[in-house]
């Protein structure tokens, strides 16, 4: 299996525009995800009979394999971007909302309490203290649910979407494997530098745990 | 829509449907021939390699980037390239699905071994047992739990992805996918969608019921 470099060399705007709409449908998954688990898993760690039936049920909406997510969306929102970005929403949401509860479940009674002692009221107490103690635990899951959109946007390319999955299906055609290499290549490159630019945002947010260290 | 939904209830449950070399209950079949295969090699590579990391403490960086590799991996290009390197048959579809499962397998594994408390291995060794026995009779029997686990979401990725590889010419329940999408019948891409993802789920429910059942009497 050798590389053709002359096709990557006269393919250099398509790779490049592949690459832009495969993050871009990555990462607006990922802020997607973000915002709805949120709200959802502040309501999982402060109403406990609620909890096991939200955790639960995004565990089942996890196990759905992705092709399936997507076709399944099919006769609602057809083949478009519209489609691949909720399939992708739903499994960061997941990832998300795990990890969400697991750092607010995290967060000292104690530190809470002091809090309430203070007079901050709970939606401060939430903003100010727990989310940024909760912080740390968070960006591990935004850190695994980027990894995991930025692979699984290929699987859109059977739906017509997919980014730098296209290029795998070309390869697949047409019996060429330098598009599929290149994809593979781009594809784990782009994980590599998000999960390593995560990494640095985390150490700016998280002040506290530098001077400590 | 819903004559969409009435169509789609009538090709699932036709008698027609389900039988034939073409039918249900025979790609059904393929497909979890395929996927329990695949993880009993991956398992065949994984569980000694999570055992041993976990046992010695070496390997460790490895163990934890697996994991991360294996998320980072995208499945359909893995599919293709091993698919135009390897040419028509099953072997290349074996080994992009065991290269998904080996991490869900080693990670947990080794998770599973170093939640075991040092103390425990520590009386282990004092009371005279060998490294081996310590491995095989302490921390196997311990880790057990989290073993079990990694087979498990290794199963169910595997299923998932045996759906992908129906796109290089394989059987198995993907294959209503694909020729529903090249033939534009989209009952046939919805049967084949819904199909598959009842799969995942029942035997992910069931196994993991399976494993609440098995370590019922375990606290912790």
């Amino acid at each position: 299996m050798t590389i053709d470099w002359s096709w990557i060399a006269d393919h250099t705007d398509d790779l490049t525009s592949l690459t832009l709409s495969h993050l871009e449908a990555a990462l607006t998954a990922v802020l997607l995800g973000l915002l709805i688990s949120l709200p959802l898993a502040v309501i999982a760690h402060r109403v406990r009979p609620l909890r096991g039936f939200l955790l639960g049920a995004s565990n089942v909406l996890f196990t759905i394999p992705s092709i399936a997510i997507f076709v399944l969306l099919l006769p609602v929102s057809g083949l478009t971007r519209t489609t691949t970005v909720i399939g992708l929403t739903v499994y960061s949401l997941v990832v998300l909302l795990r990890n969400t509860v697991e750092g607010l479940d995290s967060v000292p009674v104690r530190v809470k309490e002091a809090a309430k002692a203070m007079g901050t009221r709970p939606l401060r107490t939430l903003l100010t203290v727990e989310l940024p103690l909760a912080l740390p635990v968070i960006m591990a899951g935004v850190r695994i649910a980027t990894v995991m959109s930025i692979s699984l946007v290929s699987v859109a390319t059977y739906i017509g979407d997919g980014g730098l999955g296209q290029l795998f299906t070309d390869g697949f055609q047409r019996n060429f494997p330098t598009p599929v290499i290149v994809g593979v290549v781009l594809t784990l490159l782009l994980a590599v530098v998000a999960d390593a630019l995560l990494v640095a945002l985390q150490y700016v947010l998280t002040p506290w745990k530098r001077r400590r260290a | 829509m819903y004559e969409l939904f009435k169509n789609l209830g009538t090709w699932l449950v036709s008698g027609s449907q389900w039988s034939g070399p073409d039918g249900i209950a025979h790609r059904l079949a393929e497909h979890l021939q395929y996927s329990l295969l695949a993880t009993l090699i991956a398992a065949a590579i994984g569980l000694p390699l999570g055992l041993l990391i976990g046992h010695t403490g070496k390997g460790t960086f490895l163990a934890i980037n697996l994991a991360s590799f294996g998320r980072a991996l995208p499945t359909v290009g893995l599919v293709v390239l091993v698919f135009l390197a390897g040419g028509l048959s099953m072997l290349p579809v074996y080994v992009a699905l065991v290269a998904l499962a080996v991490p869900a397998i080693v990670t947990n594994t080794y998770a599973g071994m170093t939640a075991v408390d040092p103390d425990v291995k520590d009386a282990a060794r004092g009371q005279g047992m060998r490294g081996r026995q310590v491995l095989l009779r302490v921390e196997l029997p311990l880790a057990l739990p989290l073993v079990l686990t990694g087979l498990r979401l290794a199963l169910i990725q595997v299923v998932a992805t045996a759906t992908i590889a129906a796109y290089v010419s394989f059987g198995g329940l993907g294959r209503y996918v694909f020729d529903g999408l090249a033939q534009r019948d989209l009952v046939q891409v919805l049967g084949g969608a819904v199909l598959v993802a009842a799969v995942a789920v029942v035997l992910d429910l069931a196994l993991s019921g399976l494993q609440r059942f098995l370590f019922r009497h375990r606290t912790a």
